[in-house]
């Protein structure tokens, strides 16, 4: 199915609401007295879109508007991935005091925006496509990583947050070209039937790779380009915060294994994939993979602020995940699309908790947990603890399946690959020791006897049980998400 | 009885869950906890007169499928490995739960971890699914990091932390071995009773990757060690016992019982579960000697530094890393008797060292401190504890008539055929076991009394119902062990039997 731009309409319904729904925003924030409504607005939409995406799968898969975009199992599945992402950082915005004091109908009308660009990530098959849907995500992150007024680290988080995204697409881009100028074409599917017909320079094309490598990774966060993280992830607003942890990641690892694996790579029966360039870039990966999950660990050992704990551990995750991109097969990418799932559940319930007692304290300072399960806040601390220990990958919880899948991929391919199972299983008792920290503060610690009580906004704590509830029972039924993500590898080449 | 084990297990697992649904009433909860252990141990005495001596495969297997996708089972059952096992644990679980009746701190929290501790605990014995074992092994961490955490000594939280990255480390490792072992066999499988079947088909090619080259080893090798690791932290093995002495000497004293009682025979019930029959080439090759050595080092390194302590609680801490050695030793000798007296040693340290831990804990409640050379002349104070105390402390030192002498007896035996050097090394760990034992028992119990502690009342009845079950066990193994060995042999006869075709000598 190849279909022209008025054809494709009918495919594009769910962009086509976010996209309404954004214009609407704009012009009832204007009307609107009670600024709550206009999330309430928000969510509808996504709702829409929601059902609109699942309803797509009923659809042919097929290139849409001139080969631009793509639609099949994969670009569907994390469309519904970011629209539940986009759903429940609105719900978290709602319990939140640092969202009261900005102007609301903007802050609803980036957040659909950003969700609206993750679409166009999952879904691109033209490298063109591809850095505009980038781009597109990158320019709202900035704003509303710098929404709070007056805040000097809101402010100096967006600022670096620009200049680092400003310089890693402007080298991607810059891959792009070469890619362009030695195939002759920005189609993905044409790159393709290009580089398994002719024979191009190796040192070009490596180049090439690693310059486009420098967007992707500047959105995965991985090592080198996750010097921003830190800084933007303490400034951003934390619902914000918990969305760019999870959906800009999620969509940069869309983009990424739409690009190396469609991209430049054949399937082969059985499931396994052979890259056809002859540059070894699973190996570059192999490698990055291992120093990012090294680094973000052992950065995040010594860290006071949560927030900034939880980048670093953002990178050392990204790293597990990249493990399942270096082994080219199914396996691994399955593994790697079940773990954005159990991460969005987890890693959302950790900021939840991170922001609520922020709420109270004002800052994310890892005083103030002290003794937190003592002052009144037993369940957050449960709760945040049962997160915790879900992304150090313990059983029962949702990360330990997550881990488990990952682990079993790379074990399966065997031969070097062990090497990088024990990294990351190393990494993981590593990554135990400050997750732990927390949990020892909030427990085995008293509390100051000036510290504040917590208390749980309604909002908070109806999505925070719920969370708490899937990472436990992911943990232990995972079937029916483990046959989403197997069935959601589907992708459209031609 | 269908489905005992799952009852036994999830009984405890339920109990926790109803605990914080409790009202805030300390004695109901309590009472509560100690009425969810009874059930566990009613079952663990059924199994007891149910379980068919002459059968060595498994027994009340219990198949189900869980996630049939990936061939993921729910499989339990026991063999007379186990059931020895899930006895000590349901006793020991249930006379904790009594040990525990003088926390005050968080009481709920406190025993709902406990139960879910129980709950893993039983599980890893009654686990016969890769996944499912693995599941439970983590399982119990969490609650343990918690009760030495938040009940614990005052470097409660250095303790607990070494306890929690220790095992993780151990376990991590475990995990890639089970991956590796799952997809070796075609069709994939986690089934433990499977792996055993089949161990003759992993590879025992001679790996070409450097270091392994060097050594000879093969798949085989390399996945024994990686368990290997897993497990000798649990037992815990020299080099890595450190966490047991910070962990022992922190922990509340059910929690130290619990440790040493359950916990650290987890580890040679794994190796003896999993390394021994999957892995047959690369036990032969890598435990003998290896683990013999290993053992005897135990034997003698726990002697001495139990020797040099000055904390009652550190020394009973080092006497279970000297008296875990016999059973590596004797489950080195891959002989009748050796294994045996190993498994036997198992159980027979659970009770004995539970008690002596029980017994420092009746001290330590009444004097709040734990030096050996701060008391003197408890025994005219307190002559029934003493009575009692010297009943554990002979029994550990292996005294004729008492339970740890036939274990003991037993290891020698069976490894005076295969390495004599080792066995006397051994045997003299007995003599420095007396020496440490009995030089403690003189400066705490005999002398003249302490001013100090003269008002000190003695032993009370809550204190004395804990004691008494693992004393009578003692008493009765010592003169018949029969009643547990009839348990064992078929089993460990089978896992020996294993093995021994690919031994060298």
């Amino acid at each position: 199915m190849d279909l022209k731009n008025v054809a494709s309409l009918t495919f594009f319904l769910p962009e086509i609401i976010l996209s309404a729904a954004i214009l609407l925003l704009i012009v009832l924030d204007l009307l609107a007295q009670n600024k709550r409504s206009l999330a309430l607005v928000a969510v509808a939409a996504c709702v829409g879109a929601l059902i609109a995406t699942f309803d797509l799968y009923s659809a042919q898969p097929g290139w849409l508007f001139h080969r631009m975009i793509v639609l099949d199992n994969f670009s569907l599945f994390f469309k519904v991935f970011a629209l539940a992402a986009t759903i429940l950082c609105i719900w978290m915005s709602l319990g939140s005091n640092e969202i009261k004091t900005v102007h609301q109908g903007e802050y609803y009308t980036l957040l659909l925006t950003c969700a609206l660009g993750m679409f166009f990530m999952a879904s691109s098959s033209n490298l063109l496509m591809a850095y505009l849907s980038l781009e597109l995500v990158s320019l709202t992150s900035y704003i509303l990583t710098g929404f709070l007024p007056h805040n000097r680290r809101s402010s100096e988080a967006a600022l670096k947050y620009l200049i680092y995204g400003g310089v890693a697409s402007g080298t991607m881009i810059y891959g792009m070209s070469w890619i362009f100028g030695m195939t002759g074409s920005l189609d993905y599917a044409a790159i393709q039937t290009a580089l398994g017909q002719n024979v191009y320079n190796k040192v070009a094309l490596f180049i090439a790779f690693v310059f486009i490598l420098a967007g992707f990774g500047y959105k995965i966060v991985f090592v080198p380009f996750h010097m921003w993280s830190p800084d933007v992830y303490q400034g951003a607003p934390t619902p914000f915060t918990a969305f760019l942890s999870v959906a800009s990641n999620a969509a940069g690892m869309a983009i990424m294994i739409r690009f190396f694996y469609p991209g430049v790579s054949r399937v082969l029966p059985g499931g396994d994939w052979a890259s056809l360039t002859g540059v070894e870039w699973p190996q570059v990966l192999l490698f990055l993979s291992m120093v990012t999950m090294t680094v973000g660990n052992f950065c995040a050992l010594n860290q006071r602020n949560v927030k900034r704990m939880l980048a670093y551990s953002g990178i050392a995750h990204a790293g597990y995940m990249m493990m399942g991109l270096a082994i080219l097969n199914n396996e691994g990418l399955q593994a790697v699309l079940f773990y954005i799932v159990v991460y969005l559940i987890m890693n959302l319930g950790a900021f939840l908790v991170v922001g609520m007692v922020a709420n109270v304290t004002g800052d994310e300072d890892i005083e103030n947990y002290r003794g937190l399960a003592w002052r009144g806040a037993i369940v957050p601390a449960v709760c945040l603890a049962v997160f915790l220990f879900s992304l150090t990958g313990l059983p029962p919880f949702a990360g330990f399946i997550g881990k488990f899948f990952l682990f079993s991929a790379v074990i399966r391919q065997g031969g070097a690959f062990a090497v990088l199972a024990v990294v990351a299983a190393l990494n993981s008792v590593v990554s135990l020791y400050y997750y732990a920290k927390i949990i020892k503060t909030m427990f085995l610690d008293q509390p100051n006897p000036e510290a504040k009580t917590i208390s749980i906004a309604v909002y908070d704590f109806s999505l925070m049980i719920p969370l708490t509830v899937l990472t436990l029972v992911l943990g232990i039924y995972f079937a029916p998400l483990a046959q989403y993500t197997s069935q959601s590898l589907r992708f459209f080449v031609k | 009885m269908d489905n005992v084990l799952t009852y036994m297990t999830f009984i405890p697992l339920a109990g926790a869950v109803v605990v914080l649904m409790l009202p805030n009433n300390a004695k109901l909860i309590r009472w509560f906890s100690a009425a969810v252990t009874v059930p566990p141990l009613a079952m663990a005495v059924w199994l007891f007169s149910h379980f068919d001596r002459a059968q060595a495969g498994f027994q009340f297997v219990e198949p189900y499928e869980w996630i049939p996708a990936y061939n993921i089972k729910y499989i339990m059952g026991i063999d007379g490995l186990s059931i020895s096992m899930v006895l000590l644990t349901a006793l020991l679980s249930f006379i904790c739960i009594f040990a525990s009746f003088g926390i005050d701190k968080a009481v709920k929290g406190y025993f709902s971890l406990f139960l879910m501790l129980d709950a893993g605990m039983m599980g890893v014995f009654c686990a016969l699914d890769f996944f499912l074992f693995y599941v439970f092994w983590e399982m119990m961490l969490l609650p343990m990091y918690f009760l030495i955490g938040i009940w614990g000594g005052p470097r409660r939280e250095y303790a607990a932390i070494k306890f929690f990255l220790y095992t993780l480390f151990g376990s991590v490792l475990m995990l890639l071995a089970i991956l590796a072992l799952y997809f070796a066999l075609d069709p994939h499988t986690f089934d433990m009773r499977i792996l055993i079947a089949e161990s003759g088909r992993y590879s025992t090619k001679v790996l070409t990757i450097w270091p392994f080259n060097l050594w000879g080893w093969s798949f085989q090798h390399v996945i024994w060690m990686a368990l290997f690791i897993g497990f000798a932290i649990k037992i815990p093995a020299f080099p890595f016992h450190t966490w047991l002495p910070d962990a022992h000497v922190e922990a509340p004293t059910a929690i130290s019982v619990i440790l040493a009682g359950v916990l650290l025979k987890m580890g040679t019930y794994g190796i003896l579960r999993i390394n021994f029959p999957m892995l047959p080439v690369a036990t032969a090759d890598l435990a003998y000697w290896f683990l013999g050595a290993l053992g005897a080092w135990n034997i003698i390194y726990g002697a001495f530094c139990a020797m040099a302590q000055k904390d009652l609680k550190k020394l009973v801490a080092y006497s279970s890393v000297s008296h875990m050695g016999y059973v590596m030793l004797g489950m080195a000798s891959f002989t009748t008797q050796g294994l045996n007296g190993a498994v036997l040693q198992m159980f027979n340290h659970g009770t004995i060292t539970g008690m002596m831990f029980l017994l420092v804990g009746v001290v330590y409640d009444r004097a709040h401190h734990r030096e050996i050379n701060g008391f003197g002349g408890l025994a005219a104070i307190m002559p029934v504890y003493t009575g009692a105390t010297a009943l554990a402390f002979f029994a550990s030192m292996g005294l004729p008539g008492l339970s740890g002498f036939i274990s003991e007896i037993l290891v020698l035996l069976g490894t005076w055929q295969k390495y004599p050097v080792l066995t006397i090394l051994g045997a003299s760990g007995v003599i420095l076991t007396a020496g440490y034992l009995l030089w403690t028992i003189q400066r705490v119990y005999l002398g003249p009394p302490n001013e100090k502690y003269l008002k000190m009342p003695d032993i009370n009845g809550r204190e004395i119902f804990t004691l008494v079950p693992l004393g009578v066990i003692v008493i009765i193994l010592g003169i018949y062990p029969g009643v547990v060995l009839d348990l064992l042999r078929a089993s460990l006869d089978q896992i020996n039997a294993i093995v021994i075709p690919h031994l060298h000598s």
